[in-house]
C-alpha cells in the first residue's frame, strides 16, 4: 500500500509542487541584498578598522613607548623606536610604524594599551596607491586619531561599562 | 517586374524581420527576467545597475560578448567549429515561421505546420552535437552526447502528446489547431483539459528539450563545466545562447497553441475587450510558460543522467502512448475534438 501511494505521490509530482511553491514564496520574501555602497550595514562599537594614535584633550600625544603594543602584536606589525623628548625629556615614541599588511586586526594592541593611546576605528573602506603607503607612519597615525577622535570617543564610551 | 520582385521578395523579407528583431529583443528581456526572478527566488535582487532597474542589463552583456574575441581551440576542426552556433540558431528562428500569432497573423500558414515544428526543433540538435565534436574538448563531447542521448528520448513522449492534439484536431494546420479549440463551451473547450497529462508531458519534454535546467545535463555546470559550448567564446557563444532562449521562447508559445487555445480568450465574447481573442493573449500565456522554466530553474536541482533517462522512457513514453488511445476513445465517442 505504502508502496502505492509512493508511487501516485512522483507520478502527480507533488513533492516537486511543494518545492516549487516554497520558492514562489520566497519571490515575494523581503530581500537581504545590501546595496552596498549606498546603504551600509551597522557597526559594532568595538568594530575593528583602520588604526590611530589618540591624544588628550590639551593635545598631547597619549602614546608612552611602553612598547607593550609592539610586544602583544601577534603578527609582529608594529614597530616603535623611542627617545627623551628633545624639549622636556619625556619619553615619547620617535617612530611608530604599522604595517597594515603584516596586521591581522585582533585588536589586541588596543587592548594592552595603558594609556587607550593606539585604537581602532571604525573606518574600514581605505586603499592604497603606491607602494609603501602600507606603512602608517606616526604622523599618520596621528592625523587619523585627529580626524576621527569624536567617533572613537563616542564608542570607547559605550563601551566603558564592559572594559 | 519590380513591383512583382518586391511583393514576392520584399514583403516576406519584411515579415521574417517583423519576427525576428522582436524575438532577439525578446530574448534579451527574458534572459534579464531570468535573473531577476531567480535573484528574488533567492532572496536576492538580482540585476539593478543598468539602466532603471537594470533594464539595460543584458544588452550590456550582448555588447560584451560582441566584443569579445572568438577562440578557436588547437585543433579544432575550423569549419565546423564556426558552422555550429549557425545550426543552433537557424532552426531556432526558421520555427518561429509556422507560429501563428493571431487569427491573421501567421508567416507561413502550412498545411504540415506541426510537421514542420518537429523537424526544426530536432534540426537544433546537430547544432549542439557539431559544437561538442568540433571543439576538440572532452568536456564538449560529453555534453554533446549526453544532449544528444536526452533531446532524441524526449523528443519521442513530445510527439506523443503532439499526436493527441492531432486526432483531436485533425488538422497538422496550427491555425486549424487553436480554431479547433474554439468551441461553444469557452474555456473548457481547449485541448487542456482533455489533455492535460499530455500537456505536462509536452511541457517538461520542451525543458528537456531547451537542455534547460533541471534537464541542464548537457551544460551541467558542477560536472562538465559547460559542456558543449565550453569552447565557445564571444559572438559565437552568444549566438548559442540566442539559440537556446529562442527555444525556450518557442516552446513557451507552443504550449499555449496546441492546449490552450492559443490566441483564444478565457472569457466569453460578450464581456467586451476583454473577451477579445488576439496577440496579447497569445501572449500573456507564454509569459506564464516562459516563468516556468526560470521557476523550475529556481526550484530544482539538476536529475542525473540515468534518472533523466528513465523518466523519458519508462514514465513519459508508456503514459503519452496510453493518452493517445485515450484522446482517441475520446474522438471516436464525441467527448473532445472537433
Amino acid at each position: 500500500m505504502k508502496r502505492v501511494i509512493n508511487y501516485f505521490n512522483s507520478l502527480l509530482l507533488i513533492e516537486l509542487l511543494k518545492g516549487m511553491a516554497l520558492t514562489w514564496r520566497y519571490l515575494f520574501s523581503p530581500k537581504y541584498t545590501m546595496r552596498y555602497p549606498m546603504e551600509h550595514i551597522p557597526k559594532s562599537n568595538r568594530f575593528r578598522g583602520l588604526h590611530a594614535l589618540r591624544r588628550y584633550a590639551n593635545g598631547e600625544e597619549r602614546c608612552i613607548a611602553c612598547k607593550l603594543c609592539e610586544a602583544v602584536c601577534p603578527a609582529l606589525a608594529i614597530t616603535i623606536d623611542s627617545a627623551p623628548r628633545e624639549s622636556d625629556g619625556q619619553r615619547r615614541t620617535t617612530r611608530y610604524d604599522i604595517d597594515l599588511f603584516k596586521c591581522i586586526f585582533c585588536g589586541f594592541c588596543e587592548e594592552s594599551c595603558p594609556v587607550d593611546s593606539i585604537v581602532e576605528t571604525h573606518v574600514h573602506e581605505y586603499h592604497f596607491e603606491h607602494r609603501g603607503e602600507n606603512v602608517l607612519t606616526k604622523p599618520k597615525l596621528l592625523a587619523i586619531g585627529d580626524r576621527f577622535e569624536a567617533e572613537i570617543a563616542a564608542a570607547r564610551a559605550q563601551d566603558a561599562a564592559y572594559r | 517586374m519590380l513591383d512583382q520582385l518586391l511583393h514576392q521578395v520584399g514583403l516576406p523579407i519584411l515579415y521574417i524581420l517583423c519576427i525576428v528583431l522582436p524575438l532577439v529583443i525578446a530574448v534579451a528581456m527574458f534572459v534579464y527576467w531570468e535573473r531577476k526572478v531567480i535573484g528574488w527566488m533567492h532572496v536576492r535582487m538580482g540585476p539593478n545597475k543598468i539602466g532603471p532597474l537594470g533594464l539595460l542589463q543584458a544588452f550590456a552583456d550582448v555588447v560584451k560578448l560582441l566584443l569579445k574575441e572568438v577562440i578557436l581551440p588547437t585543433k579544432a576542426n575550423r569549419a565546423l567549429y564556426y558552422l555550429a552556433p549557425l545550426l543552433a540558431l537557424i532552426p531556432a528562428l526558421a520555427a518561429w515561421a509556422v507560429i501563428p500569432f493571431s487569427a491573421k497573423m501567421v508567416l507561413s500558414n502550412a498545411n504540415a505546420g506541426l510537421l514542420y515544428l518537429l523537424a526544426m526543433t530536432s534540426l537544433g540538435v546537430y547544432g549542439i552535437i557539431l559544437a561538442g565534436w568540433a571543439s576538440n574538448s572532452r568536456y564538449a563531447l560529453l555534453g554533446a552526447m549526453r544532449s544528444a542521448a536526452q533531446v532524441i528520448s524526449y523528443e519521442l513522449a513530445m510527439g506523443l502528446c503532439l499526436v493527441c492534439v492531432l486526432v483531436l484536431a485533425g488538422s497538422l494546420n496550427l491555425t486549424d489547431i487553436v480554431n479547433a479549440q474554439a468551441g461553444g463551451k469557452g474555456i473548457f473547450s481547449w485541448f487542456m483539459w482533455p489533455l492535460l497529462p499530455a500537456l505536462v508531458i509536452y511541457f517538461i519534454s520542451g525543458v528537456a528539450e531547451t537542455n534547460r535546467s533541471p534537464f541542464d545535463m548537457a551544460e551541467g555546470e558542477s560536472e562538465i563545466v559547460a559542456g558543449f559550448h565550453v569552447e565557445y567564446s564571444g559572438s559565437a557563444f552568444a549566438l548559442f545562447f540566442l539559440a537556446e532562449y529562442a527555444n525556450m521562447i518557442l516552446v513557451s508559445f507552443l504550449a499555449p497553441i496546441l492546449f490552450m487555445g492559443g490566441w483564444l480568450s478565457p472569457f466569453p465574447e460578450s464581456w467586451g475587450l476583454i473577451g477579445q481573442g488576439g496577440f496579447p493573449w497569445l501572449f500573456a500565456k507564454a509569459f506564464a510558460f516562459a516563468f516556468l522554466f526560470l521557476w523550475f530553474r529556481a526550484t530544482f536541482p539538476r536529475y542525473r543522467y540515468d534518472q533523466i533517462m528513465r523518466l523519458g522512457w519508462k514514465v513519459f513514453i508508456p503514459i503519452a502512448i496510453v493518452w493517445v488511445l485515450v484522446a482517441g476513445c475520446m474522438k471516436y465517442y464525441g467527448i473532445a475534438g472537433v
